[in-house]
């Protein structure tokens, strides 16, 4: 993985020249040159999530399937930009879904790269503090939380993301899924998501998605967690 | 009360669609990712038996989306299988296997490349998993290219063909590269099928008897 390596730092130094760049309200991850949206760098190396993620899978996720998802972004904003211009609005209205769905698509991979680290930089160490306090409470225990967001992604019918979510009217957390790139936006914030999209695990695990779903938490990082959750 | 729905073998070699659709691809669609639709499937009838017997209508409302969603994977796949054929054989030519079905083509949609084109489109177009589908309103009628969700089966129209989308249909051989696979998949379509399909609608096959 040392090409990888090597590449992601190149990316860094670009982005360190362009200081300037204005950074999107929200999301911290998500970064913008030029008002586009732009490939967030990986925090580690592709390889450095194995054995549970494959170097293979997280190359071609992160390279391929996030940059699709940001191109497409782009390109779907200059059409908006462009029917508001015109004051067109059927255009403005057929290109909502385009957005949700590559939009959703750039923000539910930026916050999942932000939610995984190797074990050496702590992945799967479990949470302390206020929310390790708020998933005693409302789930039993970190292994029964795990249990009921393995079986929530199970069930996922077609691709989709598992969150644990906070109520930002109640403050209480929650397990919820959603659909293809469908974003946590609205009521729901979101703290800790899991892709169950067949290209996040299928190179390693194929049909055995619930050895992925378990692998998973050896990597999970929980201090990311829990600074969304603060 | 319930059937028992089983596998429908393969009506060619898993590597009979090299080098569009490879090996394991295929043995693994076939034999773990329809079996488990199948499985499931049985499971959710089994379970709604008993469900009717015990007159407990909120579980028999409860199973309405597993059946719809498996029963639709079986189907869906069924389907597909038959939809396709040994690469480079008779049945892949349209101008052989389907001279009745290719005409209405061109008289819809200009040619079949534009056709190709826009069922193209669509399948590529899907936001997730799911299905493309050349469907006609009744046998011998109008075309329309559609796409379904997931598993969401054609119910309505008679399924001339359909496409899976689904990311297991191709990801070990093209990886994020759809365009490639679904430009590969012409070279396997069973235009024969499709064409006895168009004529007289969807085989009568027990096992895509509920
Ligand atoms: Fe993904
Ligand atoms: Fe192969
Ligand atoms: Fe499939």
């Amino acid at each position: 993985m040392a090409a990888s390596l090597i590449r992601t730092s190149a990316r860094t130094a670009l982005r360190a020249g362009a200081s300037a760049t204005p950074k999107a309200a929200g999301v911290a991850g998500l970064t913008f040159a030029r008002g586009k949206a732009t490939l967030p760098d990986l925090a580690y190396d592709y390889g450095a999530l194995e054995p549970s993620i494959s170097g293979k899978i997280m190359e071609l996720h992160h390279k391929n399937h996030h940059q699709t998802y940001v191109n497409s972004y782009n390109t779907a904003i200059e059409q908006l930009q462009e029917a508001v211009a015109k004051e067109d609005i059927t255009t403005q209205i057929n290109l909502k879904p385009l957005i949700n769905f590559h939009g959703g698509g750039h923000i539910n991979h930026t916050l999942f790269w932000e939610n995984l680290a190797p074990k050496s930089q702590g992945g799967g160490e479990p949470p302390s503090g206020a929310l390790a306090k708020a998933i005693d409470e409302s789930f039993g225990s970190l292994g029964e939380f795990q249990s009921k967001m393995n079986a929530a992604l199970a069930g996922i019918q077609g691709s989709g993301w598992a969150w644990l979510v906070k109520d930002k009217q109640t403050g209480n957390i929650g397990i919820k899924t959603y659909a293809n790139q469908d974003p946590v936006v609205g009521q729901f914030q979101p703290l800790l998501g899991i892709d169950a999209w067949e290209h996040a695990y299928y190179l390693q695990y194929q049909n055995r998605k619930a050895e992925y779903f378990s692998a998973i938490w050896d990597v999970i990082n929980w201090k990311a967690v829990e600074k969304r959750f603060s | 009360m319930a059937t028992t729905f089983s596998l429908p073998p393969l009506p060619y070699a898993y590597d009979a669609l090299e080098p569009v659709i490879c090996k394991q691809i295929m043995e693994i669609h076939h034999q773990k990712h329809h079996q488990t639709y199948i499985t499931n499937l049985n499971a959710a009838l089994s379970a709604q038996s008993t469900a009717l017997a015990a007159n407990n209508i909120p579980q028999l409302i409860n199973l309405q989306q597993k059946i719809k969603f498996n029963g639709g994977g079986h189907i869906n796949h069924s389907l597909f299988w038959k939809n396709l054929a040994p690469h480079a054989s008779p049945e892949t030519n349209i101008d052989q296997a389907a001279p009745v079905l290719k005409a209405a083509i061109e008289a819809q949609y200009g040619s079949v490349e534009k056709f190709k084109e826009a069922f193209g489109a669509t399948l590529l177009g899907l936001q997730g998993s799911g299905w493309g589908w050349l469907v006609a309103n009744g046998p011998g009628g109008k075309l329309e290219i559609v796409s379904t969700k997931d598993q969401d089966p054609v119910t309505d129209k008679v399924p001339v063909f359909g496409v899976d989308m689904w990311e297991h249909a191709y990801y070990l051989q093209y990886f994020n590269n759809k365009a490639s696979y679904v430009e590969g998949i012409w070279k396997v379509l069973n235009w024969r099928t499709a064409e006895d399909r168009f004529k007289n609608g969807v085989e009568g096959s027990a096992l895509l008897k509920l």
